[in-house]
């Protein structure tokens, strides 16, 4: 008999006040007894609705029968065999979008806490057996993996696993892309992600860092060096700013820049030489998970106000409920229907000020949100030292600009076959915010699967095989 | 990791690593930069290619000890190795089809990289003169490398304790007022003197290139951090530049935004002390 309680069961986190001076994680995680009592609200259903909002699939309800029988390795199992970073992606998902909206037990009340359950049951196997998967047997054909953010870790997975001897390239000097630059210690622990990049190497997979394909290495010569396949997992790089005056004033970062500082070099930690601005007042410009991290981060960092500025209402914000509501708890103030102006600078070209226009909302627009229009005269100045733009990246150049063959569409992202992620070069194929523009880990997740599909396709043909 | 193969102390504050970085070597170009991060709690710090050598694989950089970074790198001997080392990134330097006359100005650690540049145009045949100003006579590096590398080199000195008296922009002016026709001045140094140079050579209309090295963390166009005003316009200097044309350039932005860790670099210097000393004290007990 199912557990018929409306609600999830509560899972466990740090107290706001305490946690928005630590980097220590939010949230802390279901218990083995939290977790088997949430996995017996899940009704089995016979056609699995859960399963297709899951970009990459997961046997969403058979992983939970065996969480409710408490073999928990057997869950980790089911979970692995087509999520390649399950305690990534039980982490950061925005499941109330996936797979929990689709779940039956949410049309009356709260849907099954699979994003919760999922992060119970990588964490539990990383603690209890974190087993380093065995090398495959080599097929001996040589495959190139340009990036190590999500889509290239699980194409480099997939890969790996039918025995590619693969190589990954990253322009950084640790792997992991943007779950390591981008999404903050509190929301997505390092050694999580470290281990998961120690999954690859131990399948054989050699990790390249410092490689900045495009410049110290192209995809020319890749081929030429034997490399049969390349998957191009880039993500989307550059930073977007307003086009305000003031931009340029010291105090002003674009979010990539300010995490980076933060996650990537471990300014939170004293141990690193990383330089960091103390801020009292900062002001986030935008409305996405990242503008939710670069606020939360800037709170941790010691701020005294932490102001998220953002041209719409509530309801149209991008970023994910959850995220929102963890700001809002530990303090952030929201600027809804705010839109900067310019950007004021001191006598030393230091920020001292940002002047904002108040907006309503007028007629839907191209996005089928209501456009944000500015109200006459409603200039006002936010007193801030700092300004953190997070208005979203667009696809770096680096690579398309340096491999003949290779198409992007107006906005700079790779052009792609949909289902098998081919390029419109030969051999290689491309993923991710590189082809989609700035989206979720899951859907770059699911891109690099596929693409390992074609490309083990594409290889077995070549060889005939 | 590379492994550093020759070191050279040019002067108190100057120091010449030449580094093992094959594939580096094989693409660098002059103008263009590397990034590096001394060890595993570096920060990740910019630095113009000023010499490589194909053959041998290798890469030389020519640093001035100022920050946390420098200092530390400057500590390290041959046969160490740093951390991390990427590139070569940013855009090659390039000079309108025809140019046949060429004065490239250095400004103290500067030389290091106009050095390069003053080889490779010479080298390709275009008539090359070099003015290198140090504070003083102490500080004076290259002077000899730059002899084999142009066909007259001014040096001056602010104090007068070597060769001519007086900043590079005297020297400059005065040589264009002799009848020399330059068809491009490359500046490169601190930020006010490519400043001035660039004010100095606007009114003759004479091209000039300087070389920016503002803040920046990945060299690759994400951070955004080395953003620079061009001609009204926003360029990140990490894939648009590092070399500008001087008379766009807004220098004083610049200078602000290179002030912007002034006091948090002192402070990082100060906790780094404090870091060694707690390994020592480890390692002793």
């Amino acid at each position: 008999m199912p557990n018929m309680s409306m609600n999830k069961v509560p899972v466990p986190e740090q107290d706001p006040q305490v946690r928005s001076r630590n980097f220590e994680e939010v949230c802390l995680g279901y218990t083995a007894e939290q977790a088997v009592e949430e996995a017996t609200r899940c009704l089995h259903c016979k056609n699995k609705p859960c399963v297709g909002g899951c970009p990459v699939n997961i046997h969403i309800p058979e992983f939970i029968e065996k969480v409710a029988a408490g073999d928990f390795k057997a869950a980790y199992e089911i979970i692995s065999d087509t999520n390649a970073l399950p305690g990534v992606s039980g982490r950061v998902c925005p499941q109330e979008s996936q797979c929990e909206k689709y779940c039956v037990r949410g049309i009356k009340g709260e849907p099954v806490a699979i994003g919760r359950l999922e992060r119970f049951v990588a964490d539990w196997y990383r603690e209890h057996i974190n087993e380093m998967p065995e090398k495959p047997e080599s097929n001996g054909i040589k495959v190139a993996v340009v990036g190590s953010g999500p889509a290239s870790l699980t194409c480099a997975s997939d890969l790996a696993k039918l025995g590619y001897q693969v190589t990954m390239f990253e322009a950084f000097h640790t792997a992991g892309g943007v779950l390591v630059y981008g999404i903050p210690e509190f929301r997505l622990p390092k050694a999580i992600v470290a281990n998961e990049v120690n999954k690859l190497t131990a399948m054989g997979v050699d990790l390249e860092t410092d490689m900045v394909v495009g410049k110290t290495y192209t995809i020319d010569e890749m081929f030429a060096d034997g490399y049969e396949a390349v998957f191009v997992g880039s993500g989307a790089g550059l930073p977007m700013f307003m086009g305000i005056p003031g931009e340029t004033l010291a105090g002003v970062y674009s979010a990539n820049e300010y995490l980076t500082r933060i996650n990537l070099m471990k300014a939170y930690l004293n141990t690193y030489d990383t330089p960091i601005k103390k801020i009292k007042k900062a002001a986030i410009v935008g409305g996405g998970n990242v503008a939710m991290d670069a606020a939360r981060c800037a709170m941790r960092m010691g701020a005294e106000k932490v102001y998220v500025v953002y041209r719409r209402s509530e309801a149209e914000m991008p970023a994910r409920v959850e995220e929102i509501h963890h700001a809002k708890e530990e303090g952030i103030e929201f600027h809804f229907l705010n839109n900067p102006v310019r950007i004021l600078g001191d006598d030393k070209g230091r920020v001292r000020a940002m002047e904002c226009i108040k907006m309503e909302l007028g007629e839907p627009d191209a996005s089928g949100r209501r456009r944000p229009i500015e109200v006459p005269g409603s200039e006002f100045e936010l007193e801030v030292d700092a300004v953190i733009m997070s208005l979203g990246t667009s696809p770096n150049p680096l690579i398309r600009s340096t491999t003949p063959g290779l198409e992007a569409n107006r906005k700079g992202c790779l052009v792609a076959n949909e289902e098998t992620m081919a390029t419109t070069r030969e051999g290689v194929y491309a993923g991710g915010d590189a082809v989609t523009g700035a989206a979720t880990v899951i859907l770059a997740m699911g891109a690099g699967k596929k693409a390992a599909e074609a490309m083990d396709q594409y290889l077995k043909e070549k060889h005939g095989r | 990791m590379v492994k550093i193969v020759r070191k050279k102390v040019l002067n108190s504050s100057v120091t010449l690593l030449e580094v093992e970085a094959p594939l580096i070597a094989r693409k660098a170009k002059a103008g263009q930069f590397i990034i590096l991060r001394v060890d595993e709690y570096g920060e990740r710090t910019p630095l113009t290619i000023a010499d490589y050598d194909r053959e041998r694989g290798t890469v030389t950089i020519i640093f001035q000890k100022v920050g946390l970074t420098t200092q530390l790198l400057g500590d390290l001997n041959e046969g160490d190795y740093i951390k991390d080392f990427v590139g070569p990134l940013g855009l090659p330097t390039e000079l309108p089809e025809g140019t046949r006359k060429v004065c490239v100005v250095g400004g103290g650690v500067g030389c290091a990289i106009a050095y390069p540049q003053a080889k490779s145009l010479h080298a390709q045949g275009v008539a090359v003169d070099v003015i290198a100003g140090f504070r003083s006579k102490d500080i004076v590096i290259l002077e000899e490398e730059f002899k084999a590398a142009c066909d007259n080199l001014y040096i001056t000195t602010d104090d007068g304790s070597y060769m001519e008296k007086g900043f590079v922009t005297d020297k400059l002016k005065s040589l264009i007022d002799a009848g020399n026709q330059y068809d491009v001045v490359i500046a490169i140094g601190p930020i006010p003197m490519m400043k001035f140079v660039s004010a100095v050579t606007k009114p003759y209309g004479i091209k000039t290139i300087v070389s920016l090295n503002p803040i920046m963390i990945d060299g690759t166009g994400m951070c955004g951090g080395c953003r620079v005003t061009v001609g009204g316009k926003m360029k990140f200097a990490c894939v648009d530049g590092p070399d500008f044309d001087g008379h766009e350039v807004d220098f004083d932005e610049l200078m602000s935004r290179n002030a912007v860790y002034r006091g948090e670099e002192a402070e990082e210097k100060e906790r780094h002390a404090c870091r060694m000393e707690q390994l020592a004290h480890d390692v002793i007990r």
